[in-house]
């Protein structure tokens, strides 16, 4: 069961109360792009074991969106952020270097 | 390999069972084979099995990191059916559940392949429009189903209350011929006939990496060191993505944990498969009399083999008013199996972007069934070096190309 917390209104709760949108930070290719591009953009995916950036939605609360650093291996969650970000700010680096010294953010 | 038989049990039975033998051989790896199989769930096994009884290719190994059918092989609820919707999906099901009943005597291995029925149960008005559409379908496809009336399902379950509610049974999608086997069974078997005819089977044994020159596969690196190979199959399941980190390339696949449970065992209540796809819920019984019921998949990526708590009341909770009768059953165990699942819920069989790499995944919630079939076109493909026919339409490439298979919506989210 995971607990998260909602950056937008701040509340704390299960996940139940969440909706899990699938990988976060992933470059969007549209119109213009190349077969391959477009190909990763909507298919590949990183599916990592171990830390993980995703999106998440509120979706019995604010209804607003969200990133979350966890870790696929063990459920523990590193902490949330903002959506409107491209990449994960430095204190979720932070805590998550402080969890997993031997991570590195794949580029 | 001393052959198991009537005879067999009467000669152990008369000396304290002395004679049997080890059901596979476990050799210590050699520096090179033609094939290695990174995998030995039913999967792997099955193409190894295949490889070395329809193409003679016996220079293989099967190599595993946790130990031989121990990842979703034995996690599963054991159904066996192939009633899906698309012509490409109907015909590997359908071979592998046509494998499936001769499966026994081709192993020399009793599977306890039980074919029950699997009824699919329709809860909405949709759900049974669907199931109609995949009724004629299969008829067209050579796969024989039928629907049934809430009457015919009533005869056939007596358990179930089909006036429920919110769920009220509409009909069935029925298939005769379905139902399950022993899945332990399955990825024994398979081992102990690959074993016979010469492949290695080295469990405890961890892929670490894979060895590349040039765009083509030279060998892999385990945690008892390397090996050389000309051809690598990739048949981890929820674990491809990993692999496929290591071969360079990105899958269209996202592991999510998938669980089931077992009632305590009760008196035979219920002799057909019921698959309830709108409540995520299917329940069969044991052998030993436990019901076996299988639930929904985590909404999020993880390698936890575990489950969200949730889902256990979700399932329960839609089943106990379809079967009212098992309120009062308490639960004896819950586990999880890593699911990879893909976009279009069919599986990937193929050739990789890595050259003499061949992949087999994104069976995702369904894939016990199709154990048979997978290992069958698998083994063609890794043998030929180009996909068979049952495979070709399951190409990684079917993505780019835009040439979905797509099961998600005619199978729901149970398989």
């Amino acid at each position: 069961m995971l607990i998260l917390t909602c950056p937008n209104c701040g509340i704390t709760a299960e996940e139940t109360e969440f909706h899990g949108g699938g990988e976060a930070h992933i470059t969007r290719f549209s119109t213009g792009s190349g077969d391959g591009d477009f190909t990763s953009y909507l298919f590949d995916k990183k599916n990592p074991r171990g830390v993980v950036f995703e999106r998440w939605q509120h979706v019995f609360g604010c209804g607003k969106w969200f990133h979350a650093a966890r870790c696929s291996a063990t459920l523990e969650v590193f902490g949330t952020y903002s959506a409107q970000t491209f990449e994960p700010p430095a204190d979720i680096i932070k805590a998550i270097k402080n969890k997993r010294p031997e991570w590195e953010m794949e580029t | 390999m001393k052959r198991y038989s009537a005879f067999a049990i009467a000669r152990e039975a008369r000396r304290h069972h002395v004679g049997w033998e080890r059901a596979w051989r476990s050799p210590a790896p050699k520096s090179e084979y033609d094939v290695v199989i990174v995998g030995a769930g039913g999967h792997g096994l099955a193409t190894a099995y295949y490889l070395a009884k329809n193409h003679g290719v016996t220079n293989v190994a099967v190599i595993e990191k946790g130990w031989l059918g121990g990842g979703n092989t034995g996690r599963n609820t054991t159904i066996i059916r192939s009633n899906y919707l698309q012509d490409e999906s109907a015909a590997i099901y359908e071979k592998a559940r046509g494998l499936y009943e001769t499966l026994s005597q081709d192993l020399n291995y009793n599977i306890m392949f039980s074919p029950r029925g699997v009824m699919m149960l329709a809860q909405t008005e949709h759900e049974l429009r669907g199931f109609k559409r995949t009724a004629h379908a299969n008829a067209i496809q050579g796969v024989k189903t039928e629907m049934l009336t809430p009457q015919q399902v009533k005869k056939k379950v007596p358990i179930m209350e089909i006036n429920g509610p919110r769920f009220p049974v509409l009909g069935a999608l029925w298939q005769a011929r379905g139902g399950t086997a022993r899945h332990d069974a399955v990825a024994w078997g398979y081992a102990r006939a690959a074993s016979d005819m010469g492949v290695d089977i080295i469990q405890q044994t961890e892929v670490t990496g894979i060895d590349q020159q040039a765009g083509v596969v030279t060998g892999v690196q385990t945690s008892r060191g390397a090996i050389r190979c000309k051809k690598l199959a990739i048949v981890v399941a929820g674990n491809s993505g990993l692999l496929a980190d290591m071969a360079g390339f990105r899958l269209p696949i996202e592991s999510v944990s998938l669980q089931a449970m077992v009632t305590e065992p009760i008196k035979p209540c219920l002799d057909v498969v019921v698959m309830a796809n709108t409540v995520h819920g299917y329940m069969s019984q044991s052998d030993k009399g436990e019901l076996v019921i299988g639930g929904g998949a985590d909404g999020y990526n993880n390698y936890t083999q575990r489950g969200s708590f949730h889902h256990i009341e979700e399932t329960v909770r839609a089943l106990i008013e379809t079967f009212p009768i098992i309120s009062r059953l308490k639960m004896l165990r819950q586990w999880g199996g890593v699911v990879d699942m893909t976009g279009d819920r069919s599986p990937i069989i193929g050739k990789t972007p890595l050259g003499g790499c061949f992949i087999n995944c994104g069976w995702g919630t369904g894939g016990f069934k199709s154990i048979p079939g997978s290992g069958w076109a698998m083994a063609e493909t890794v043998a030929k070096g180009t996909p068979s026919a049952l495979a070709a339409p399951f190409g990684l490439d079917r993505f780019r190309e835009g040439r979905f298979i797509d099961e998600s919506v005619a199978a729901g989210v149970a398989h």
